[in-house]
């Protein structure tokens, strides 16, 4: 037990990074920030759900997807239609055509709930299909392509290509999805107000626990023998399938995992920002998420959760400052982070950083145990 | 008061990241320098960045990404009669500071901005949004945090926010009387609709076919629906080269526009052979699409720059002193302009800045302004009594208005379509 925990928490020195973060999200970003920037936070780690997914599928699994928005937006897409339900009550709808459907079906003229909105009344079908349904289209992609041996380039170029093709769908489905507009104007979960200052605290602590969780669940399955399969076939695919492994089954398995990671950030999003959109499941929005990655460090679990918090607060900071300019900031800050450290914030860390906190935590130990050896004298 | 009264945090989060990872927080120490700027405003009791010098508003449009270029008339035409209202002394004695936002073209840095205006810097009113979907993704926002929104853009109707004024036309006063024109003007029995698919197309084309079908007695020969942003139209002009409708009648927006004049032009279907009727092209778009591509063709606005009245030229001659002479001045662009004027009327007649008494004064349906399309009457419903215009396209991108309607009241929720 100890040791799974141990294994968990990423060992000594993943254990500090995981408690310097967990003290960051959980404890200085709540005292130091009004609940207006910490909701905003809260936004930021929803899209660090999809960098550590994709620390996962990309780091470790050596494929490239350019398509988490589409997992994202899974997640979002299926906690939102249950809140829309909740929202669209016999009493609020009233002056609706339909009434009792959500307000974009009655503009569209559809007249009854569409046959896959039906299970969306039930919250434990929701949480289930949250995971399950990025679960599913992940494995059908990846099996599709893996077992035929597709990959590299190809494979980033078909994700990116779904992303496009998803976005087009819900614009163009917009009586069952709301289109453009997305789903907007959610209110209640199970009836609780989740726009209430309370709620957004409370929402905010869960999905840094959460956050926290899947970064330890990642850590699992990193030092495990799969892990270090995933390592051995990022590197040489063919010596490992010489070796006698059916390689496909542990890409698929990768990608699945990044996907639902993905997707639970996508329904965190949904419920502390309020609404769905297509504008964050498509090609550009995916392509943030891999850049948020990049700039972590694409081998390092919590750098990319820093990766994803660094970049949104540049954007949110830069934007408010120079509304028209911005982006040519985030531009040139994107070069910079690249030209001065290719292997991102983490990298950096590695580099200058790590051997000096080893021999602190070293020196510390020693003085420790040196104090140990005093007692112990001192008793005999 | 739903609003908080703000807590200055007391580290600030990029130190903070800068504190923790002295080498990993070059970059966010430094967005952080150019933010501290921003704190520091002063509230006054009402929560309510109000001092007795200066009022706070914001200005949320998308400065960057797609909408940028339809956006940019809305947010000069806000600041021109913002520096306009400063120049004659402000409102209610005090100058008018603007906090400008980038939305960005994304819905979701929509709701983040419009928050931050809200619950950060505490604006009295905000001028802003361009599309329905932004509009939509700030409405819970800005009406929990009580807010007040002026949006310029014509638009669907279906909605009636206590904290939105929508200076733009409802889609019952775009669509009937051009209608109404169009039948009697052309005798036209069949029509062709086509649109982009998303709410606003949809919506008008719903209210247009029950309007031909049962009042005009004409037919609709076909309706059909371009994804955004397509530019390939080449089929439905088949189509339409086959029906041979009396009117074309058109919702295409953005970029799809520019393929759908051209190829219309390109199969030989032009303003002297046909009949076509649009609703998404304001003198922005001609510039995009180009006046040749339009000439003949009739658009349904209730402002275009060409208006003949001394008022008009006035207000053309000073948006051109200060955005420059090329700037073509669009529907919207007039109708953002009138923002913060009826902003103002409703602060004075409310002798108070706070939000609540100010919708009751825009309620009262005593505001009115002088705008350059004509006197504008702000209606309890929270739209404009305005009238409608119908525009022929000339080749310099420029519209002869061929038919002004009489004033026609606001109807966002229409009974029977």
């Amino acid at each position: 037990m100890n040791a799974l925990l141990n294994r968990a928490l990423g060992e000594r020195n993943g254990a500090i990074g995981l408690a310097v973060l967990a003290v960051i999200i959980l404890l200085i970003m709540p005292l130091a920030l009004d609940i207006f920037r910490l909701n905003l936070v809260g936004k930021y780690l929803t899209y660090a759900f999809a960098a550590v997914g994709l620390v996962m599928v990309w780091g470790y699994g050596g494929i490239l997807s350019l398509g988490q928005g589409v997992f994202f937006g899974f997640g979002g897409y299926c906690m939102a239609m249950f809140l829309k339900l909740e929202a669209s009550d016999l009493t609020s709808t009233a002056h609706q055509t339909t009434p009792g459907i959500p307000d974009f079906m009655d503009w569209n003229q559809v007249t009854q709930l569409p046959m896959i909105w039906q299970p969306f009344h039930s919250f434990a079908f929701t949480v289930f299909a949250i995971i399950a349904v990025p679960l599913l289209i992940s494995y059908v992609i990846s099996a599709a392509m893996f077992k035929r041996r597709v990959g590299g380039v190809y494979f980033s170029i078909i994700t990116q290509a779904i992303a496009a093709i998803l976005t087009i769908l819900v614009v163009g489905q917009q009586g069952l999805t709301g289109g453009i507009n997305g789903i907007t104007d959610l209110k209640t979960l199970n009836g609780w107000n989740i726009n209430t200052d309370s709620a957004k605290y409370l929402l905010y602590f869960i999905n840094g626990a959460l956050l926290l969780g899947v970064i330890m669940v990642c850590n699992l399955v990193l030092s495990s023998k799969l892990g270090r399969l995933l390592l051995a076939l990022r590197d040489k695919e063919d010596r490992v399938r010489f070796s006698g492994y059916d390689v496909a089954n542990f890409k698929i398995f990768t990608f699945c995992m990044g996907a639902v990671i993905s997707a639970i950030g996508g329904a965190m999003f949904t419920l502390q920002v309020g609404f769905m959109s297509p504008s964050i499941i498509g090609i550009v929005p995916s392509i943030e998420m891999v850049i948020f990655a990049a700039i972590g460090g694409r081998m390092s679990l919590v750098g990319a959760v820093y990766g994803t918090l660094i970049v949104n607060y540049g954007k949110t900071a830069f934007s408010e400052s120079f509304p028209s300019l911005w982006l040519l900031f985030m531009g040139a800050m994107f070069i910079g982070v690249v030209m001065v450290f290719p292997n991102g914030l983490a990298g950096l860390y590695q580099s200058h950083l790590n051997d000096r906190v080893t021999r602190l935590l070293n020196r510390i130990k020693k003085v420790k145990s040196s104090d140990q050896l005093k007692v112990v004298k001192a008793e005999s | 008061m739903s609003r908080q009264t703000h807590q200055p945090s007391a580290v600030h989060p990029a130190r903070q990241e800068a504190l923790q990872h002295p080498r990993k927080g070059i970059v966010a120490a430094l967005a952080g320098a150019l933010i501290l700027g921003l704190t520091g405003t002063a509230f006054g009791a009402s929560g309510i960045a109000v001092t007795d010098k200066e009022v706070t508003v914001g200005q949320l449009h998308s400065s960057t990404g797609t909408m940028a270029i339809s956006e940019t008339g809305a947010i000069e035409a806000e600041q021109l009669a913002i520096s306009q209202i400063n120049a004659m002394g402000g409102v209610l004695g005090r100058k008018i500071k603007v906090i400008q936002e980038d939305g960005a073209s994304d819905w979701p840095t929509f709701a983040e901005k419009m928050k931050k205006l809200l619950e950060s810097d505490h604006v009295a009113a905000i001028f802003g949004c361009w599309t329905s979907a932004s509009r939509k993704a700030v409405l819970p926002v800005l009406e929990r945090d009580n807010g007040l929104l002026y949006y310029p853009t014509f638009y669907e109707g279906l909605e009636q926010s206590k904290n939105v004024v929508y200076t733009g036309q409802e889609a019952t006063q775009q669509v009937f009387a051009g209608l109404d024109w169009v039948a009697k003007t052309k005798h036209a029995k069949t029509f062709y609709l086509i649109g982009s698919d998303y709410i606003w197309p949809r919506t008008t084309m719903k209210l247009a076919r029950k309007y031909i079908e049962t009042v005009l007695h004409g037919t609709v020969v076909g309706e059909e629906y371009a994804a955004l942003g397509s530019t390939e139209f080449g089929s439905t002009i088949n189509k339409i080269r086959l029906k041979k409708p009396d009117v074309i009648y058109a919702a295409v927006v953005g970029g799809s526009n520019v393929s759908w004049f051209k190829q219309l032009k390109a199969a030989g279907i032009t303003g002297k052979s046909q009949t076509l009727l649009t609703l998404s092209v304001t003198e922005d778009e001609a510039k995009g699409i180009g006046g040749e591509n339009l000439l003949g063709f009739y658009s349904a606005m209730k402002y275009f720059q060409s208006l003949n009245t001394p008022r008009n030229k006035e207000f053309v001659s000073q948006f051109k002193a200060k955005w420059g002479p090329t700037a073509p001045i669009g529907d919207v662009t007039q109708a953002a302009y009138e923002g913060p004027w009826l902003w103002k009327a409703a602060v004075e007649k409310a002798g108070s800045f706070e939000t609540d008494k100010v919708v009751k004064a825009e309620e009262s349906g005593t505001i009115t302004f002088d705008a350059p399309e004509g006197m504008v009457y702000l209606e309890p419903n929270h739209h404009l009594k305005t009238r409608l215009r119908i525009g022929e396209w000339r080749a310099d991108g420029q519209a002869d208005i061929v038919y002004t309607s009489d004033y026609i009241d606001p109807n966002p929720f229409p009974k029977g379509y």
